[in-house]
């Protein structure tokens, strides 16, 4: 396998990941030979039950809508044409929002924000919430991943209530949603660059 | 003075007792002079008193009397301040920094001690340690063993007063609590070295050596945690028995400490894990009583350890005997002590850094340099060493007192300017919000699964490992049964909503129902959405009140009924009348004079009393019967009440912001305070049932007349025939805003109460009435208000509230209209109707 992914791999095509994620060629590397043994349909592209086969994510609460997060269409397009596949690109592309944040990247210009900056890092957790794209968590989009963060001994009453006060807590604005900027805003205390990276083997 | 007097005479035992007691004041005294203590760490307070009181005991007895005791300072004081930092540790912070600390405390510790010890050894043989240091090179090492580890107690009496940033501190003061162990290993096999002595030890020793560090650390921890899982177990079958709850979590803790100092493992090991480990199911577990005990207790306890650890210490340095004193030995000593300190944080950061997720900065490794303090276990072990055999043992003491000093004086003083000059993150003293709950959360998820999906068994992936095996087998096993239903991100709910609530109610009395009625414990209420809780009654006023509440602040509403004990708790706090009458409270009233504020809080406990009661009845029995009598009831209470609400509607307008914006109630569902009580007072012969609709239709009958069209006017009726009028707490300010009802107030709304009355209300209304029109009723409340035959009483249309009205339906006589069987049912009840700005709006 390894060497098939070796050969796969093009030295161009590493480079723009490179440049486009911020990994390393030994990280790149590493990680396409685990997206190859991912891979079961050994097209190059992963599918929705490539993802589904890994143990872990099948008892990871929020693991389908993680999976989701790598299929950038968003879900309901993906229901709509079926274009579940996703390249190493692609994948690589998820994989940087969680990539820590170096000192040397802290400078940068903020023009061409990297993938694992603050903001996208928020992003990605806040696509798990905005199931339609909405660009707001509503009422509806909280309870449901509440309801697969907590288990069944809580009833719906207190999950509901534990919703509104979030939703209270984080809205400024009254529209009873939390929009982009609100999730933000109530995180901002939270050292989120620590908090939503990993470490990625060199 | 007195105390210089009474040495004089050479009881000494009462009077240095009795000075140490005066001393202990002192201590306590300085803790209050905030100003004081800011500069000067409260440590180094306690030293010099020990020294000054060494000095007093010295002249009036010539000889020394007390000294820190190595079996008193490793059995018990040692015990309470450990027991205490493992119990309250904040276990995930210190397994996220796992690492570190093992590394700091293990290499680190090994680094200092081996570098310090041969240095000394270099610089005896270099010639700068005096000649009369009879030392060898094993002596050095064993010296070097004990003044290298950083110690727990002067790490938390500095770091606890500077407050760098959480990791920053729980790297440090880890790494001071686990580098025990390092230390009892090198100390205990350097002692069987020079016992057997230096030409003796073969090399399997040296093995024995390290496999003993492994049996002592390991046999350490396993001991804490088993005793960890004893205790959680226990105390999940002490629900019978509370009282003992907080002792068995003492003796417990205790004897992990006992047990694992009896068969020579770390002590300190064993009970910082015995805490860290039980913490969470006994927390779980146990009365919130018995954990507000638990928690000051041990901080009792332990700042009690602190303080005589502290004052002994100085007091044991005047002692002249003890000690000999060697200018190189001592200055080498602390040279060598800083400088290696200094490397051996930078390299092993150096590596770490390639590990760690955020690298230590430069600036953490400066503070973590500094604040390798030595402390009193260093001292206790150099008493205990066996002058037979370690010659140079005075001259060990007093190095150790002057390094023990020197670090917890000079560096305990100067570390506050520096952390601020260099400008740590300073940690923020925060409770997390609802929403970092619920959010950190989900990112834990979301590591998990990244981690898993990228093919990495990184922290994230043992760590949920673990949550699952403490959640399928751990805490099924040590929790009970109720606790281990309950979700933890509820608990984390309750636990915020709690908080909120009592700093509403430290903020001032007005709110106090409001709070109260929000709280999570009525969680079916809090699932109508219109529901506005303290919180955002908080965000809206615009107090970020966040009064430091420890002692609640970590409830992890173990129950629902022992939630309710704690509202109840609460609830009696609500009913005292506020002595204060805060006007930041509501923007919308003028300050008022005394006797208004008096009635308005007596006015203000009244609705409160009635709210009560008809939410119980609801809760209880059949909810119409109910009212009615629980409305007697508090009739009776409240005569004045009644008395002088009796006779007429009192519309109160309330000034809001928006009225202007409201033309129309009615489309206006957001704002409201819907607040409606009632009273009613029935007969003493009234049947128990069958009746009780009656006499609410009686209650109804004055809302049939149609409405008139003339708009509601917002003052009340100035056509009203009563006197009255003039007895009401309230009517002075009439016409003005009420002055117990803050806009903010009302948004918190009973929903259940204002449902309940509605429905009844409806209910009634389409039996008894002709039909009632669906058409907004404020105006025709109002209006009704205004005439003085039949009393109306004032409906509310769910969701309709908005403006502020306040207004108090009359008390009548139900059996003066039209209901049906009205001898039967003689009904006073008043319907007390907030709304905010929709008088005014008239």
């Amino acid at each position: 396998m390894g060497s098939r992914a070796s050969r796969l791999l093009r030295e161009e095509e590493i480079e723009e990941i490179k440049k486009e994620t911020g990994f390393s060629h030994s990280q790149i590397t590493r990680l396409y030979s685990r997206f190859t043994s991912l891979d079961k349909g050994e097209n190059g592209t992963l599918s929705r039950e490539d993802f589904q086969r890994i143990p872990e994510l099948a008892i990871n609460p929020l693991g389908d809508r993680i999976i989701n997060a790598f299929f950038p269409e968003g879900y309901f397009v993906l229901v709509i044409f079926r274009e579940d596949q996703v390249n190493f690109r692609g994948f690589m592309r998820t994989l940087a929002h969680f990539r820590p944040i170096e000192d040397n990247e802290k400078n940068k210009n903020p023009a061409t924000e990297p993938l694992n900056s603050r903001t996208n890092k928020l992003l990605f957790a806040f696509r798990l919430y905005d199931l339609d794209r909405d660009d707001k968590i509503s009422r509806d989009e909280l309870l449901q991943v509440l309801r697969m963060m907590v288990g069944v001994n809580i009833s719906d009453e207190q999950l509901g209530s534990i919703a509104d006060r979030t939703i209270q807590e984080a809205d400024t604005n009254g529209d009873s949603c939390i929009s982009f900027n609100e999730f933000i805003k109530v995180l901002e205390k939270v050292d989120v660059e620590q908090k939503m990276s990993i470490r990625f083997l060199h | 003075m007195v105390e210089l007097c009474s040495s004089e005479e050479s009881d000494s035992d009462a009077v240095s007792l009795c000075f140490q007691s005066l001393f202990f004041v002192l201590a306590v005294l300085f803790h209050f002079s905030q100003r004081f203590t800011t500069v000067v760490p409260e440590s180094c307070m306690l030293i010099l008193l020990g020294l000054v009181l060494g000095g007093v005991v010295l002249i009036a007895n010539k000889k020394q009397l007390y000294q820190l005791e190595p079996s008193l300072f490793f059995l018990f004081l040692l015990p309470t301040i450990v027991g205490d930092a493992g119990y309250f540790m904040p276990a995930r912070l210190f397994f996220d920094n796992l690492g570190a600390i093992l590394t700091y405390a293990v290499v680190g510790t090994l680094w200092n001690a081996f570098c310090t010890g041969f240095s000394l050894y270099a610089a005896k043989l270099l010639g700068f340690i005096d000649e009369h240091v009879q030392a060898e090179m094993l002596d050095f090492l064993l010296f070097g063993a004990l003044i290298s580890a950083v110690d727990p107690v002067a790490v938390l009496a500095v770091f606890e007063e500077v407050h760098v940033n959480e990791t920053l501190f729980i790297i440090v003061f880890g790494e001071s609590l686990v580098n025990d162990a390092v230390t009892v290993v090198l100390y205990k096999v350097y002692i069987s070295f020079v016992e057997v002595g230096a030409e003796n030890v073969q090399t399997a020793d040296y093995f024995k050596g390290v496999a003993s560090f492994l049996i002592v650390s390991i046999g350490g921890t396993m001991v804490g945690l088993i005793f960890a899982v004893i205790l959680g177990f226990i105390t999940r079958f002490t629900k019978k028995v509370r009282i003992i709850e907080p002792l068995l979590v003492f003796l417990m803790v205790y004897l992990a400490y006992l047990t694992a100092e009896l068969f020579s493992l770390s002590a300190i090991l064993s009970m910082t894990f015995c805490g860290i480990g039980a913490n969470k199911y006994v927390e779980a577990n146990i009365s919130q009583k018995s954990r507000t005990t638990v928690k000051y207790t041990m901080k009792t306890l332990a700042s009690i350890a602190e303080t005589i650890i502290f004052i002994f210490l100085g007091i044991s340095a005047v002692d002249k005997s003890k000690w000999a004193w060697d200018t190189g030995l001592v200055s080498c000593t602390l040279v060598f002590i800083l400088i290696f300190r200094a490397v051996g944080v930078v390299g092993q950061t150096w590596v770490l850094n390639r590990f760690r997720l955020v690298p230590l900065e430069k600036i953490d490794q400066v503070v973590m340099s500094y604040g390798g303090l030595r402390g009193a276990v260093a001292f206790a072990l150099v008493v205990l060493l066996d002058g037979e055999q370690v010659k140079a043992k005075d001259y060990f003491v007093a190095t150790t007192i002057v390094v023990v000093f020197f670090t917890v004086m000079f560096q305990g003083l100067t570390i506050k300017p520096l952390v601020k000059w260099l400008k740590v993150p300073r940690a923020t003293n925060r409770k997390p919000t609802i929403n970092e709950e619920i959010h950190e959360r989900a990112f834990d998820h979301i590591l998990t699964a990244v981690e898993d999906i990228a093919g990495l068994q990184g922290y994230h992936h043992w760590r949920d490992k673990w949550e699952q095996f403490d959640k399928n087998y751990l805490s099924k096993l040590l929790l009970r049964k109720s606790v281990y239903r309950k979700s933890e991100l509820w608990e984390a709910y309750q636990k915020i909503n709690i908080r909120d609530a009592i700093s509403v109610i430290d903020q001032g009395g007005n709110v106090l129902t409001s709070a109260r009625l929000s709280l999570p414990s009525m969680a079916s209420r809090a699932s109508f959405p219109e529901v506005t809780n303290v919180t955002n009654y908080l965000r809206e006023n615009g107090s970020g009140v966040c009064l430091d509440l420890q002692v609640i602040d970590n409830i992890p509403g173990a129950k629902v009924e022992e939630d309710m004990e704690t509202h109840h708790v609460l609830a009696g706090n609500l009913y005292k009348p506020r002595r204060r009458y805060q006007s930041h409270y509501s923007r919308h009233f003028m300050p008022l004079g005394e006797q208004e504020r008096q009635d308005r809080e007596v006015f203000q406990r009244n609705m409160r009393s009635r709210m009560e009661t008809f939410k119980s009845t609801r809760y209880k029995r059949h909810k119409k019967e109910r009212s009615l009598k629980k409305v007697r009831r508090i009739s009776h209470r409240n005569k004045r009440d009644s008395l002088s609400l009796c006779s007429d509607p009192v519309v109160v307008p309330v000034e809001t912001e928006d009225k202007a914006e409201h033309s129309d109630p009615e489309k206006d569902e957001d704002v409201g305070i819907t607040f409606i009580a009632r009273k009613a007072e029935t007969p003493k012969q009234r049947p128990k049932s069958g009746k009780t609709s009656l006499s609410l239709e009686g209650c109804q009958i004055p809302l049939l007349p149609p409405p008139p069209p003339a708009p509601p006017s917002p003052p009340p009726a100035p056509s009203s025939p009563t006197s009255e009028d003039s007895h009401l707490p309230w009517k002075g300010s009439l016409g003005s805003p009420p002055p117990c009802v803050s806009l903010e107030a009302t948004k918190i709304i009973p929903v259940d109460l204002q449902q309940a009355w509605n429905q009844s209300i409806s209910s009634l209304e389409s039996i008894s009435s002709p039909p009632a029109p669906a058409e907004p009723i404020h105006p025709r409340v109002s209006a009704l208000s205004r005439l003085g035959g039949p009393r109306p009483a004032s409906y509310t249309p769910p969701g309709s509230a908005a403006g502020s009205t306040f207004s108090i339906g009359p008390q009548w006589q139900a059996n003066q209209h039209l209901s049906p069987e009205p001898r039967e049912v003689s009904l006073q009840g008043f319907l007390i109707h907030f709304k905010s700005g929709e008088a005014t709006k008239h």
